[in-house]
């Protein structure tokens, strides 16, 4: 028998938190768009290649929280974030702190897929080519590589000076993990990555998750609960702004310790 | 408990929840049945009634089933609602098997009737031990309508009266045999019978272990007494 699944559950304290080392922690989190404070002291840890799973109904703040992450934010004026998001110790909320950096080191996919309107290979190489200067061989190579990773290769590996607009949605959206995988991130952040797919293409995104685990920290937005339960190893659920409930998924989904994560969880809601 | 979104989904809720409880009362109607047989105070026709309604049970625990595993197909239903569901298809067992081992009584008690001496042990000591089983199977049904964990703590306790009455009747079987030699076939068929009423315990038991998962997500099969009070005390 094997018994390996329950080995790997992963590890948390009583409370539910993770004992695995924090890629990313915040603390004391506060955002505003503009008056409007949609986070609200927020603590929590990202444990590293895990994945951790937002959770909780629109306007939660659960995507507001996930664009902190890599400043995707900063991009639009009267929106700011307070307190600490640290990465690996550092606080990239700090002044000074390289945004560009930053991103590569934090890659993000978002719910729509957006290839750029060029070849397969360009949509990789493209990104590659502002963080690195690499020889045709050693760019051939990482396309490749980014394309495997992104259990896309087999499909792409004949069609690569073929747009990328012309692939399916479920291709499309691997093709824009591999760009993101593609500069070597350590973390990365997944907004509703399968919310546009059919459920054939949503099951090989979540395979995907999984295996990129094994290489990074992972956070996951995403409205399907059933798609958290199933891909993630810690769930935080977040309603009006607030971290209401954060543990092992394994737990949360089988019992949770506040009321309105079970409400939220069982379709209770509102 | 707050309305499901989908109010589907709380009418499929309660089906198989009224569901449960009319199969646990068929099965608490039974045992009352066969504890007349053991008193020889039986209606006319109730060994037959025993036989056509033990059918119904299992057709029960059948169709019970089925609700469970459609609403897990259709509905992926979590926390709670997961517990609910995978307590009742235990519970369900739990019921069906009772409703076996009430047949036994009720038959076998038919089978030992008018065995002089050991009228007087199937009468009071037999009977007593199998009226605590139904008190125990009532309280452990009433438990899982309402929910209520500390009362399934106090059910749980009293399954050890029922063992400890058990082996009294086994002791005191064991020295009518060892007195009287012609009275050993009637006096194992009473040890069956006391021991089917054991089990019945042992199932009321496990139903109201199952209703503390539901409320507390705790698994307490296999723990202590002093653990169980515990667990269902914490908030």
């Amino acid at each position: 028998m094997n018994f390996d699944a329950v080995a790997t559950r992963p590890e948390a304290d009583a409370q539910g938190v993770p004992a695995v080392p924090p890629k990313m922690a915040c603390r004391n989190l506060d955002f505003f768009y503009g008056k409007f404070q949609g986070l609200k002291n927020i603590n929590l840890d990202i444990a590293e290649r895990r994945v951790t799973a937002f959770i909780g109904p629109s306007g939660c703040g659960k995507s507001t929280l996930l664009r902190t992450f890599n400043r995707m934010y900063s991009l639009y004026p009267g929106h700011r974030a307070v307190g600490e998001i640290l990465l690996d110790g550092e606080n990239i909320l700090a002044p000074g702190v390289d945004i560009n950096a930053l991103r590569a080191k934090v890659g993000m996919v978002f719910q729509k897929p957006t290839p750029f309107p060029m070849s397969i290979y360009d949509n990789i190489a493209f990104g590659v080519r502002l963080y690195e200067s690499l020889s045709p061989r050693d760019m051939d190579e990482r396309v490749e590589w980014a394309l495997t990773k992104a259990a896309m290769w087999s499909e792409a590996k004949d069609k690569l000076k073929q747009s990328g607009m012309a692939l399916s949605g479920g291709q499309q959206q691997r093709l824009c993990i591999a760009r993101a995988v593609s500069v070597r991130p350590e973390v990365l952040l997944l907004d509703e990555p399968t919310s546009a797919l059919d459920p054939i293409s949503t099951a090989k995104i979540e395979e995907l998750i999984t295996e990129l685990k094994e290489d990074y920290t992972i956070v996951i937005v995403t409205h399907n609960m059933q798609q958290a339960a199933r891909v993630s190893d810690f769930t935080a659920y977040m309603y009006l702004g607030e971290l209401i409930e954060f543990g092992a998924t394994d737990d949360l989904f089988l019992k949770p310790k506040r009321k309105d994560t079970e409400d939220y969880i069982t379709g209770r809601f509102g | 408990m707050n309305e499901h979104t989908h109010k589907q989904f709380d009418a499929e809720m309660e089906a198989i929840r009224s569901g449960v409880l009319a199969m646990g009362g068929l099965v608490e109607t039974q045992l009352g049945r066969a504890i007349a047989v053991l008193g020889d105070e039986e209606d006319e026709g109730a060994i037959d009634q025993v036989g056509a309604v033990e059918q119904q049970i299992n057709q029960m625990q059948v169709t019970i089933d089925q609700q469970c595993s459609q609403i897990i197909a259709k509905r992926q239903p979590t926390a709670i609602d997961l517990r609910m569901i995978l307590t009742i298809t235990k519970i369900v067992n739990d019921l069906e098997r009772i409703g076996d081992e009430v047949k036994k009584v009720a038959y076998k008690a038919a089978q030992t009737r008018g065995s002089d001496r050991l009228t007087q042990v199937r009468h009071h000591d037999v009977a007593r031990t199998a009226g605590r089983a139904q008190e125990m199977l009532q309280m452990a049904l009433d438990v899982f309508a309402r929910l209520d964990a500390v009362a399934a703590a106090e059910v749980i306790d009293r399954d050890e009266e029922i063992d400890a009455a058990f082996l009294a009747i086994l002791r005191q079987l064991i020295s009518y045999m060892m007195e009287d030699p012609r009275t050993i076939t009637s006096a194992l068929e009473i040890v069956f019978i006391a021991k089917s009423i054991e089990r019945i315990g042992d199932h009321a038991k496990n139903i109201a272990e199952a209703v503390v998962q539901v409320v507390k997500g705790k698994d307490v099969r296999h723990a202590s007494a002093e653990r169980i009070r515990a667990e269902v005390a914490e908030e």
